[in-house]
C-alpha cells in the first residue's frame, strides 16, 4: 500500500519536473524565433535609420551674380571661353557678399568650404541654358559640402551635432544662414542619376544601377537558355548512364561551391586566357551566369517534373515525337515555374559581390556605362567601395544604396512569389 | 566588320534561309498533293535550311574570335629582327603590350624604336585585314550553307529526324556545360597553383605557421621575404565559422523545431517567411552591418567590461555570419523534421512522453543524419563566405583562438591578393589560386559528405 502511494507520489513529482522541462523547451523555441526576428528587425532599422537621410541633401541659398569680369566671359559663343570661365570665382564672390564681415585668407578659405565643388558646375549649366542672365543677379540654391551636410542633418540629434571637420566659424555661419532660412534640405535626385564620386555630396548610384542592369541582362541571356536546355535534357531525354549521373553530381556540387571560386575561374579563364577586358558587364555577366546556372537548372527541373505524365502520354498518343512533346506541351506548361526559378537566380546574382571583385569590377568608375563592354561597377560592389571610404557622409550613402538594393530584391522576390501563385497550375 | 554587327546580319540571313526553305518544301509538295506528301512538316524543312546556314557560320565566327589574336601576335613577333626577338613568355607579353600601345597611340610614336613602330603599323593592318576577312568568310559560309540546305530539300527527306538530332545534341551540350564549369574551375585553380608550388614547396604552404605574402620588390628590401604558410588563415577561417555555427545551429534548429512542432499555422505563416528574409539579404549588406554596427557595439561593450576587443574582432564577423546562416539551417532542419514519419511521433506520445521528450528522444535521433548533413552544408557556406569577413575581419594573419582578437581568413586573403592590378608571375598573386584550390577542395569534400548523408537518410524514410 505505502509502496503504491510512494510510486504515485514519485510520478506526480516527476510530472511537475517534466512539465517544467516541456515549458522550458517550448520557451527556448520561442526564444530562437524571436532572436531571428529581432535580427531581421535590427538589421532593417539600422540600415534605414542610417540611410534615410541620404535621400535629402543640404543646399545653401545664395545671390549669385553672373559677373562678366570675374567669369572672364566676353563672348557667349566662344567655347574656349566657356571652358576657361571662372564659375568657382562667382560662387566664392556670392559667399563673400553674403558674409561681408569675413576677411583674411584662412577665414575666407573656411567660408568657401561651405559649398561643394559641384556648385560651380550647376551654375555653369544654368548660365549655358540661359545666357541672357549674364551680368544679372539671381538667387540660387547651391549644393553644400558633405561636412556641412552631415553637420546640418545631425543638428537635432539627441547626442548633439556631429561636428567632424566643421569648425566654430563655420558653425556660426550656418547658424546665420539658418536664421535667414537660407539653408535647407532638398530631395536628392542627383543620388539616383549620377555616377560615383570621391566627394560624398556628388556621389550617386546611377552608374552602379545601370551597371547592375547590364550585368543582369547578360547573366539572364546566358544562363536562362542554357539552364532550361540542360534541365529539359536531364528530365526528358537523358538516358540513365554514367555520364548523366556525373552531370547531376556536378550540378549539385556546383550549387554549393563558394562564389569567390567562380571569380577565380573568371579571372584565370575569361580574362587571362580569352583576353576579355576587365571590369565590363559582359565578363561580369559571364561569371554570374556560371554561378546561377545550377540554381536555374535545379528549379527548371522541378518545374518540368511538376508537369503530369498524362500530358506527355496524350501527346505521344496523338503521334507527336518526343521532341515535339517537349517543345509543344511540356515546355510551355513548365514555363511559369522556370521563370520563377530564373527570377530567384537573378536576385541571387544581383546581390553577389565577391566574384565581381576578382574580375576587376571594383575599379573607381565615375561615368555611367553605356554598353556591355564599357567599364562598369554594380550596386553591391558600389556598396562595398563606399563602406570602405573614410568620409562619414559615405555611411549615409552606403545605407541608402543598400536600401535601393534591398528594394530591388524585394520587388524581384515578390514578383517570383506572385508569378508562382498566379501562373502555376495545380494539376 | 564588328562581330556584333556580323551576328545581326547572320540572324537576318538565317531567317531568310528559314523562310526560303519552308517555301521550297511547300512548292515541291504542291504537285504531289499538298503537304501530306512531305515526310515532315514544312517547319522542319525551313529549320533544316536555317541550321545549315547558321551553325557552320557561328562556329567559324567563334573560332576566329578566339584565335585571331594569337595568330596575329605570332606573325608580328616572328617578323621582328633578331636583337628584339623575345626570349621568355614574360618578355614576349611585354613586347606585345608595348606594340599594342604604340598602335593605339597610348605610347609616344616619335621616341619609339623604328622596328617596333613598323610592327605596330603591321598590327594595325593585320587586324583590319582579319576583321574584313572574318566578315567575308563568315557571311560566305552562311550563304553557302543556306544554299546547300535549301537545294537538298525534297519531299522524301527525313527533315524532322535531322533537325531533332541537332536539337538533342544542343540540349546534351547545354547539360554538359555543368561538367565543363567544374573542369574549368579545377583546371584554372590547379594550373596556377602548380606554378605557385614551383616557387613555394607544398609542405611549407600546407603546414607553415606564418603568412605574410609581401614579397620583396628589390633584393635589399628588409622584412619582406614572403611567407606562405596557410595554417593561420585556416585557423582564422575555422574560428569564425565556429562562432557562426555556435550562433546559427541552436537558433536555427530550435526555430525549426518550434515552427514544425509547436507553432500555430498563423505564427508559422508569418515567422517562416520573415526568417527567410535573412537568406535573401546580400552578403555585402551583412558585411556593412558587421563592420559598422556589430563590431563597434562589441568593442564598446568590451571596453565597459574591461576587455580589450579589437575593432575587427573575429566575434563580430562570426556573429553576423551566424545570423546569415540561421535561415539556411532552419529551413533544412524543417524539411527533415517534417519528413520524420508521423507514426514515430504518435507512438512516443501514446506511451506518455511529453511533446519535448518526443522531440528530443524520438524525432532528433530520427532526423539526425539530415540535420548533420544540413549543418555540414552550412559549414561549407561559412568557410566560403567572403564579403562579411572582407569587410568585418582583419588582414593580420594571427595564429590565435581568441574570438576577441583579429584574425584573417582564406577568402579575405584571396580578395586582398587579387583585387587591383597585378602581374601574373609573382608568387603573391599565384598564392591566391593556391588558397582557392584549398578552399575548393575543403568545401567540395564537405558538400559531398553532406549530400551523401542527406541522400542516405532520405532513402530510409521514402
Amino acid at each position: 500500500m505505502t509502496d503504491q502511494v510512494d510510486k504515485a507520489q514519485r510520478i506526480r513529482d516527476s510530472l511537475t519536473r517534466r512539465y517544467r522541462a516541456e515549458r522550458r523547451f517550448r520557451f527556448y523555441g520561442l526564444l530562437a524565433i524571436c532572436f531571428g526576428l529581432l535580427c531581421v528587425g535590427v538589421l532593417f532599422v539600422d540600415i534605414i535609420g542610417k540611410g534615410h537621410g541620404a535621400f535629402q541633401q543640404t543646399y545653401i541659398q545664395l545671390d549669385v551674380t553672373y559677373d562678366r569680369q570675374i567669369l572672364g566671359l566676353t563672348d557667349t559663343g566662344d567655347a574656349q571661353q566657356w571652358a576657361l570661365a571662372d564659375f568657382d570665382g562667382i560662387v566664392k564672390q556670392a559667399l563673400y557678399q553674403r558674409f561681408p564681415g569675413v576677411s583674411g585668407r584662412t577665414d575666407r578659405r573656411a567660408l568657401t568650404r561651405l559649398i561643394s565643388s559641384a556648385a560651380a558646375f550647376s551654375v555653369q549649366k544654368r548660365l549655358r541654358e540661359q545666357p541672357h542672365l549674364l551680368d544679372t543677379t539671381e538667387t540660387l540654391w547651391l549644393l553644400a559640402d558633405d561636412d556641412i551636410d552631415t553637420y546640418y542633418k545631425s543638428l537635432d540629434d539627441a547626442a548633439g551635432p556631429f561636428t567632424g571637420r566643421v569648425d566654430q566659424r563655420q558653425r556660426l555661419w550656418i547658424d546665420d544662414l539658418q536664421s535667414g532660412e537660407q539653408i535647407a534640405l532638398k530631395w536628392n535626385s542627383q543620388f539616383f542619376v549620377s555616377g560615383d564620386s570621391r566627394e560624398p555630396e556628388q556621389a550617386g548610384i546611377g552608374g552602379a544601377v545601370i551597371g547592375s542592369m547590364l550585368t543582369l541582362v547578360a547573366t539572364l541571356l546566358l544562363s536562362l537558355p542554357v539552364g532550361i536546355a540542360a534541365a529539359v535534357y536531364l528530365e526528358e531525354f537523358a538516358p540513365r548512364n554514367r555520364w548523366t549521373d556525373f552531370i547531376e553530381v556536378n550540378i549539385n556540387n556546383l550549387a554549393a561551391v563558394p562564389s569567390i571560386i567562380f571569380g577565380l575561374l573568371g579571372l584565370a579563364i575569361f580574362i587571362n586566357v580569352f583576353g576579355v577586358p576587365r571590369s565590363v558587364p559582359l565578363v561580369g555577366g559571364l561569371v554570374l551566369s556560371l554561378m546561377t546556372l545550377p540554381t536555374v537548372i535545379i528549379t527548371s527541373r522541378a518545374a518540368i517534373k511538376a508537369v503530369p505524365p498524362s500530358i506527355r502520354q496524350a501527346a505521344i498518343g496523338m503521334g507527336a515525337s518526343p521532341m515535339q512533346v517537349t517543345m509543344h506541351h511540356v515546355l510551355p506548361l513548365a514555363m511559369p515555374g522556370m521563370l520563377t526559378g530564373a527570377i530567384i537566380g537573378m536576385a541571387q546574382a544581383l546581390g553577389e559581390t565577391a566574384p565581381l571583385l576578382m574580375i576587376g569590377m571594383v575599379a573607381f568608375i565615375a561615368d555611367v556605362p553605356g554598353g556591355f563592354t564599357d567599364p562598369a561597377t554594380v550596386l553591391p560592389v558600389q556598396i562595398f567601395l563606399w563602406a570602405d571610404s573614410p568620409e562619414r557622409a559615405f555611411i549615409e550613402k552606403t545605407s541608402a544604396a543598400i536600401m535601393v538594393l534591398l528594394a530591388f530584391l524585394i520587388v524581384m522576390n515578390s514578383a517570383a512569389v506572385w508569378l508562382r501563385k498566379r501562373l502555376e497550375r495545380r494539376w | 566588320m564588328q562581330a556584333s554587327n556580323l551576328l545581326v546580319i547572320l540572324i537576318a540571313i538565317t531567317a531568310v534561309a528559314y523562310a526560303l526553305g519552308r517555301g521550297r518544301a511547300l512548292v515541291q509538295a504542291r504537285p504531289l498533293g499538298g503537304i501530306r506528301a512531305l515526310h515532315s512538316l514544312p517547319f522542319y524543312y525551313g529549320m533544316r535550311a536555317a541550321l545549315w546556314c547558321a551553325v557552320p557560320a557561328i562556329l567559324l565566327l567563334g573560332t576566329w574570335l578566339v584565335g585571331d589574336g594569337q595568330v596575329i601576335n605570332t606573325l608580328i613577333i616572328n617578323q621582328l629582327p633578331d636583337h628584339l626577338a623575345p626570349h621568355s613568355a614574360t618578355e614576349r607579353n611585354l613586347l606585345l603590350g608595348s606594340i599594342e600601345n604604340l598602335a593605339s597611340g597610348a605610347l609616344d610614336q616619335k621616341s619609339a624604336d623604328p622596328h617596333l613602330l613598323a610592327a605596330a603599323r603591321q598590327l594595325d593592318t593585320l587586324s583590319a585585314i582579319s576583321q574584313q576577312l572574318m566578315g567575308a568568310l563568315v557571311l560566305a559560309l552562311a550563304v553557302l550553307g543556306g544554299c546547300w540546305g535549301w537545294l537538298r530539300i525534297s519531299p522524301e527527306r527525313r527533315a524532322r529526324q535531322e533537325v531533332e538530332l541537332v536539337f538533342k545534341v544542343a540540349l546534351l551540350l547545354s547539360a554538359s556545360i555543368a561538367v565543363l564549369i567544374t573542369l574549368g574551375i579545377v583546371l584554372s585553380v590547379l594550373f596556377e597553383s602548380l606554378r605557385f608550388f614551383q616557387s613555394v614547396p607544398v609542405l611549407d604552404f600546407l603546414f607553415g605557421l606564418e603568412w605574410s605574402p609581401q614579397t620583396a620588390i628589390r633584393d635589399d628590401q628588409v622584412g619582406a621575404s614572403g611567407r606562405f604558410g596557410m595554417v593561420p588563415l585556416f585557423v582564422g577561417t575555422l574560428l569564425i565559422s565556429l562562432i557562426a555555427m555556435i550562433v546559427a545551429v541552436p537558433v536555427g534548429l530550435m526555430s525549426a523545431v518550434y515552427l514544425a512542432e509547436y507553432a500555430s499555422p498563423r505564427v508559422r505563416g508569418f515567422a517562416k517567411p520573415a526568417l527567410e528574409i535573412l537568406a535573401g539579404i546580400p552578403t555585402v549588406v551583412y558585411g556593412f552591418f558587421a563592420a559598422l554596427t556589430v563590431a563597434p557595439f562589441i568593442r564598446d561593450t568590451g571596453d565597459l567590461v574591461g576587455l580589450a576587443v579589437s575593432s575587427e574582432s573575429a566575434l563580430a564577423a562570426g556573429l553576423v555570419m551566424g545570423i546569415m546562416i540561421i535561415p539556411f539551417i532552419s529551413s533544412l532542419s524543417d524539411d527533415v523534421i517534417n519528413a520524420v514519419p508521423q507514426a514515430l511521433r504518435d507512438g512516443s506520445l501514446g506511451l506518455g512522453a511529453t511533446h519535448s521528450e518526443t522531440i528530443r528522444q524520438v524525432i532528433f535521433p530520427a532526423a539526425l543524419p539530415g540535420i548533420v548533413g544540413g549543418v555540414l552544408l552550412a559549414v561549407s557556406r561559412a568557410i566560403g563566405e567572403t564579403m562579411i569577413v572582407v569587410m568585418a575581419a582583419g588582414l593580420a594573419a594571427k595564429l590565435t583562438a581568441n574570438p576577441l582578437d583579429t584574425v584573417t581568413t582564406i577568402t579575405v586573403q584571396i580578395v586582398t591578393l587579387l583585387v587591383g592590378d597585378q602581374e601574373f608571375d609573382s608568387p603573391k598573386t599565384l598564392a591566391a589560386f593556391a588558397l582557392g584550390l584549398a578552399l575548393f577542395v575543403v568545401t567540395l569534400m564537405l558538400n559531398i559528405i553532406a549530400l551523401n548523408v542527406v541522400k542516405k537518410y532520405r532513402e530510409r524514410y521514402d
